[in-house]
C-alpha cells in the first residue's frame, strides 16, 4: 500500500516572458483581436436588435465611415481630431507621465479661445482676435498640464489623480463662465458673431491639416530632436537620465508645456474652428479616447495613426449601426468601443508573456495541432483579409 | 445648517461605498479607475434585481427586507462581474491598470444605460424606492438626535457598517495585514507564502461589489429611478477616487470625509447659498470645490512626504512573479 515516490503535481500551465517577437506575429495577434472583438459586438448587436445580422454589422460600419462624401469628412476631421490628442499625450505618455487630464487641457484652450472672443470680440480686429485667441489656448491649455507636471517634479505628487481632477475643474469652469455669460441661466452658449476660424475650402480641412502637421512635427520631434530623445530616457529610467546629465525636472516640465499646448489648440479648432461657442462637453471625452489609443499604440506615433483609424472607425460606424439596427440611444456603441479596447488591451499580455502548458497538456495540444494541420492543409484562412483593408 | 448636515448624511453613502471600495481594491496595489463605470453597473444591476422581484410579484406588495436584499445582491453581483473583467485583465494577463479602469468605465457606462433601457422598468423602480426611504416612524419626534442619526433609509447605516468593517479587517486582523503586504510589496509576500493572486482577485471582486452600492443607492434610494443618471454617476465616481486619497487611504476617515463632500455636493442647492446669493455663477464654483480640496490634500501628502499617509508601494505596478 506503502507508495514512497512523492508525486509533483505540475501546474496546469504558467507564464514566462518572451524575449523578441516576430513582427507578423505581432500584427496576427492584433487582427485576430480586433476582428474577434467586432464579431462578438455583432453577435451581441444582432442578438439584440431583431433588425440586423452579422453581416449587415460589418457593411453598417464601413457605411458609417465611408457611406457618403460628408460622413467621410466627417470620419477624417474626427480622425485628425483624436490623432492631435494623441500625440499630445504620447510625449508625456512616452516619459511615463500619466497625463489623463487630456480633456481639461482641451476645454481649457476653447475657454480661453471663447473668452477671448467674447470680451474682445468687436472691438479689436478679427484678424489680430485670431491670433490672440491661438496664443490664448495655447497658453491656458500649457498652463493646464503644467500645474501637475512641476508638482510632479518638485515633489512627486500623483499625476495620474491629480490631472483627472483637473478635468472636472476645467469642465466646472467651463460651466461657470457660461453661468456667468448666459444671462437668462440657460446654460447654453449661442455661438458668437467674431473671432471664428476662417474656413479652408471646407470646414473640415483646416481640423484635418491641423492633424496631419502636428503627427508630422511629433513624429519628428521624437524620433531626431534632443528634446524626444532626452523624455524617452527619462520615461526608462530616472536614474540613468539623472546620471548622464538630463535635466529630469526640466523635461518633465518642457514637455507638459507641449502637451498641454496641443491640447489647447484642439480646443481651440473645436471651438472657434467649429462652432465658436463651449460647452462642458466640448471635449467629449477625446481625452479619454486618446488614452487609449495612445497606450494601444505603444506611444508610438505612427501606430497611433493605426489605433486612432481604427477607433474612429468603431465609433463612427457605430453611429450607423444604430439607426441600421433600430436602436435609438448611443448606449451600445459604448458597449461595442468597450469591447474593442477589452479585447486590444489584452493582446500586450500575448506579446509580452508567452504561456507554457506542463508537458502533459502540451502533448495533448500538439496532438490537436496535429489534427488541425490535417484537416486545414493547404487551405488558407480568408476570414481575416477583408477587415485587414481598413 | 442642522438641514444641511442632514442631506449630506443623507448622500453620504454613495460616496461611502464607492471610497470602502476603492480601498479595499487600491490596499492590494491595484488603481482601478473603473470605478466610476463600476458604480454605474452595480446601479443597472441593483435596478434589474428590484424590476424581476418587483414583476414576479406582480401587483403585491413587496417585502421590505427581501427588497432590499434583492437589491443589494445583485447590485454586488454586477459590479463584481465587471471586476472581474479588471481582475482577470490586470492580475492574471498584466495589462496596464490605468487603460484597463478606463476602458472598463467606457464599457460600463455602456452597459448600464444598455441595462436601464431595455430590461429595467422605471415605473417598479419608483414604487420600491419609496420602501428603501424607510426610516424609523419615531425619528421625527426625537428634535436633532433623531434627525441626524435616525432619519436615514437603511443604505446609509450599511455603508457606515461596512467601512467600520473594512478598517477593523485591514488595521487589525490577519487577512488585513497581508492585504495589505501584497499592495505594498507582493514579491515579499509571495515568499512568505501568502498567494498573492488570490488576495488581489479577492480585494477587487469585493471592492468591486461594495462600490456597486453606490450605483444602487443612487438609483433606487436617492433619484429613485432615471434613465440618464450615469452621466451624474460617472462624474460623481471619480470624487469616490478623490475620497480615497482624501481619506489618506482609511475606511474610517471616509465616513466623515464622505458626509463632507456630500455637503458639498448638495450645498448649491440649499437655502443657506440661496439666501446669499441667487447668482447661478457662485453655485458653480461651489461644485468646484470638492476636486480643488482634493488636489490640495494630494500636494499636502506629496510635499510633507508623511510616512503614514502614502499610497501602498506598488499601487499602480503589476506583479509578475519571474521579474524579480
Amino acid at each position: 500500500m506503502t507508495n514512497n515516490t512523492k508525486t509533483v503535481r505540475e501546474p496546469l500551465l504558467h507564464i514566462v516572458k518572451r524575449d523578441n517577437i516576430t513582427l507578423g506575429k505581432k500584427i496576427a495577434i492584433y487582427a485576430i483581436a480586433i476582428v474577434a472583438s467586432l464579431l462578438l459586438g455583432a453577435i451581441i448587436c444582432s442578438l439584440v436588435s431583431t433588425r440586423g445580422d452579422v453581416i449587415k454589422f460589418f457593411s453598417s460600419l464601413f457605411e458609417g465611415c465611408f457611406g457618403t462624401t460628408r460622413l467621410f469628412w466627417l470620419f477624417l476631421q474626427e480622425f485628425a481630431i483624436l490623432l492631435a490628442v494623441s500625440m499630445a499625450l504620447i510625449v508625456s505618455f512616452k516619459m511615463k507621465f500619466w497625463n489623463l487630464g487630456g480633456n481639461g487641457q482641451i476645454l481649457m484652450g476653447g475657454l480661453a479661445a471663447i473668452a477671448c472672443s467674447y470680451y474682445l470680440g468687436g472691438k479689436v480686429d478679427d484678424t489680430l482676435l485670431i491670433v490672440i485667441e491661438v496664443f490664448a489656448s495655447i497658453l491656458a491649455g500649457a498652463i493646464w498640464a503644467v500645474i501637475p507636471a512641476i508638482c510632479k517634479a518638485l515633489w512627486n505628487t500623483n499625476e495620474s489623480l491629480f490631472t483627472l481632477m483637473l478635468n472636472y475643474i476645467a469642465a466646472g469652469l467651463v460651466n461657470l463662465f457660461i453661468a456667468i455669460w448666459v444671462k437668462g441661466g440657460s446654460g447654453i452658449l449661442n455661438p458668437l458673431a467674431n473671432g471664428k476660424l476662417p474656413e479652408l475650402g471646407n470646414k473640415y480641412l483646416l481640423i484635418i491639416l491641423f492633424g496631419i502637421l502636428i503627427t508630422t512635427i511629433i513624429t519628428i520631434y521624437l524620433k531626431y530632436s534632443k528634446h524626444g530623445y532626452e523624455l524617452s530616457v527619462v520615461g526608462d529610467s530616472q536614474n540613468t537620465a539623472k546620471y548622464i546629465g538630463i535635466n529630469v525636472k526640466k523635461v518633465i516640465i518642457r514637455t507638459l508645456i507641449l502637451s498641454g499646448a496641443i491640447c489647447g489648440l484642439v480646443g481651440l479648432l473645436l471651438t472657434s474652428g467649429t462652432s465658436n461657442s463651449i460647452s462642458a462637453d466640448t471635449a467629449a471625452n477625446r481625452g479619454f479616447t486618446a488614452i487609449m489609443t495612445t497606450w494601444l499604440a505603444n506611444c508610438n506615433p505612427l501606430f497611433a495613426i493605426a489605433t486612432c483609424g481604427l477607433v474612429v472607425f468603431v465609433t463612427k460606424g457605430m453611429q450607423k449601426v444604430r439607426p441600421n439596427f433600430g436602436m435609438l440611444d448611443d448606449t451600445i456603441s459604448n458597449l461595442v468601443i468597450g469591447i474593442v479596447y477589452f479585447f486590444i488591451i489584452a493582446c500586450a499580455f500575448f506579446i509580452q508573456y508567452k504561456i507554457v502548458f506542463n508537458p502533459q497538456v502540451t502533448a495533448k495540444l500538439n496532438k490537436i495541432k496535429a489534427f488541425f494541420a490535417n484537416i486545414f492543409k493547404k487551405k488558407k484562412p480568408l476570414n481575416e483579409n477583408e477587415k485587414e483593408g481598413e | 445648517m442642522l438641514a444641511v448636515l442632514v442631506s449630506a448624511i443623507r448622500f453620504m453613502p454613495f460616496f461611502l461605498f464607492g471610497c470602502t471600495g476603492e480601498i479595499i481594491t487600491e490596499k492590494s496595489g491595484h488603481l482601478n479607475l473603473g470605478i466610476p463605470g463600476i458604480i454605474c453597473a452595480g446601479g443597472a444591476g441593483g435596478s434589474l434585481g428590484v424590476t424581476l422581484y418587483m414583476k414576479a410579484l406582480n401587483g403585491a406588495t413587496p417585502n421590505y427586507v427581501l427588497l432590499i436584499l434583492i437589491a443589494v445582491v445583485s447590485a454586488f453581483i454586477v459590479a463584481s462581474l465587471m471586476g472581474a473583467i479588471y481582475a482577470f485583465l490586470t492580475v492574471s494577463l498584466k495589462c496596464n491598470q490605468n487603460i484597463t479602469g478606463l476602458a472598463l468605465t467606457t464599457f460600463s457606462t455602456g452597459l448600464t444605460q444598455f441595462i436601464m433601457k431595455n430590461f429595467v422598468e422605471i415605473g417598479l423602480i419608483s414604487t420600491a424606492s419609496t420602501l428603501f426611504k424607510y426610516s424609523l416612524p419615531f425619528a421625527s419626534s426625537l428634535g436633532w438626535f433623531g434627525e441626524i442619526f435616525l432619519s436615514h433609509g437603511i443604505l446609509v447605516y450599511l455603508a457606515i457598517a461596512i467601512a467600520i468593517v473594512t478598517a477593523v479587517i485591514l488595521k487589525n486582523t490577519k487577512v488585513g495585514l497581508r492585504l495589505r503586504a501584497v499592495g505594498e510589496n507582493p514579491a515579499a509576500a509571495d515568499a512568505v507564502g501568502i498567494k498573492v493572486d488570490q488576495y488581489k482577485y479577492t480585494a477587487i471582486l469585493l471592492g468591486s461589489g461594495i462600490a456597486g452600492l453606490a450605483g444602487c443607492f443612487f438609483i433606487l434610494d436617492y433619484i429613485q429611478g432615471g434613465y440618464d443618471s450615469y452621466y451624474i454617476m460617472e462624474s460623481l465616481g471619480w470624487l469616490s477616487i478623490a475620497l480615497v486619497i482624501f481619506t489618506l487611504w482609511k475606511p474610517n476617515l471616509a465616513i466623515f470625509g464622505s458626509i463632507l463632500f456630500g455637503a458639498l455636493y448638495i450645498l448649491p442647492n440649499t437655502n443657506i447659498v440661496a439666501a446669499i446669493t441667487a447668482q447661478t455663477a457662485i453655485k458653480k464654483a461651489i461644485e468646484l470645490i470638492p476636486y480643488v480640496v482634493t488636489i490640495l490634500v494630494l500636494l499636502g501628502i506629496s510635499i510633507t512626504g508623511s510616512k503614514k499617509a502614502q499610497p501602498p508601494a506598488s499601487l499602480g505596478v503589476n506583479y509578475f512573479r519571474e521579474e524579480r
